[in-house]
């Protein structure tokens, strides 16, 4: 890792679906730029999407934050909107609250926190009905840059 | 098996990325319209066989680095959509073939889904 400290912030509006997965794009190229191995970029890509995605089908606005460390890298997402009415349910593969428009986009289908978890080596839900949700995940790296 | 075969296997009309098909060696294939199954059970270097035509599929090929999208059933997106590949160097391709049907002749033709079970025909 060449850029530990480097923090990056994106703001990321509910409902925007034109510019859906634009932060996590960011994301994606920034740890490119720095040499972060491959495959734990996909990794972070895909929770970062999933992460903004959320916010932009479910939230009223939010941000998504990366933060590079010597050993770690993590993404929090964290959002104005209705939060998580039972988060042990919204982990399990499947259920979903979603839209037909959610749908309609290829989400919905009840896979996003899941996915999130599945990439991440840790992840930290902290909701409040009618308040918001942060999601903090943590990617780990070893010396060789590989997870 | 490179995107300018599959491109003939499928009789395939190519929206974007004609200079790149020789070039263009996908390893798997999935065919899927949830974008989240796709970003949960690829591997690298795979095509994607979808009737989805939003931006939301070149945003989850940019993520996963899909190595191109065929579009079903005659599915055509739009020019924004086909901008967004070509800024991507993504290459884009529709067939008239429903989902079942392409997958099974790519399938067929040797080309491997992404669950590790090994295409019949290698």
């Amino acid at each position: 890792m060449t850029t530990p400290g480097m923090v990056l912030r994106f703001s990321v509006e509910g409902g925007d679906y034109a510019a859906a997965g634009e932060a996590a794009s960011k994301i994606k190229k920034a740890l490119r730029k720095i040499g972060v191995d491959a495959g734990v970029i996909r990794r972070v890509a895909i929770a970062a999407y999933e992460a903004e995605m959320n916010i932009v089908l479910h939230a009223l606005r939010g941000r998504l934050i990366l933060e590079v460390a010597e050993d770690k890298l993590r993404v929090i997402a964290e959002d104005e909107g209705p939060g998580i009415p039972d988060v042990n349910l919204a982990m399990q593969e499947g259920f979903s609250t979603a839209s037909d428009l959610a749908r309609e986009m290829g989400f919905g289908a009840g896979m996003g926190l899941p996915n999130m978890k599945k990439c991440s080596d840790t992840i930290t839900i902290e909701t409040t009905k009618d308040r918001g949700t942060k999601v903090v995940m943590n990617f780990d790296i070893d010396d060789d840059g590989v997870t | 098996m490179n995107l300018r075969k599959i491109q003939q296997l499928l009789a395939a009309e190519i929206l974007w990325g004609e200079e790149i098909l020789d070039l263009v060696e996908p390893r798997y294939a999935c065919g899927s319209d949830l974008m989240s199954d796709v970003l949960a059970f690829t591997k690298e270097k795979t095509l994607l066989l979808t009737g989805l035509t939003n931006a939301q599929v070149i945003r989850t090929a940019e993520m996963i680095d899909l190595s191109g999208i065929i579009f079903v059933r005659g599915k055509k997106p739009s020019q924004e959509v086909i901008a967004m590949a070509q800024e991507r160097n993504l290459p884009l391709l529709m067939t008239k073939l429903p989902l079942y049907e392409t997958c099974g002749i790519l399938y067929s033709a040797g080309l491997e889904g992404c669950s590790g079970l090994p295409s019949r025909r290698r």
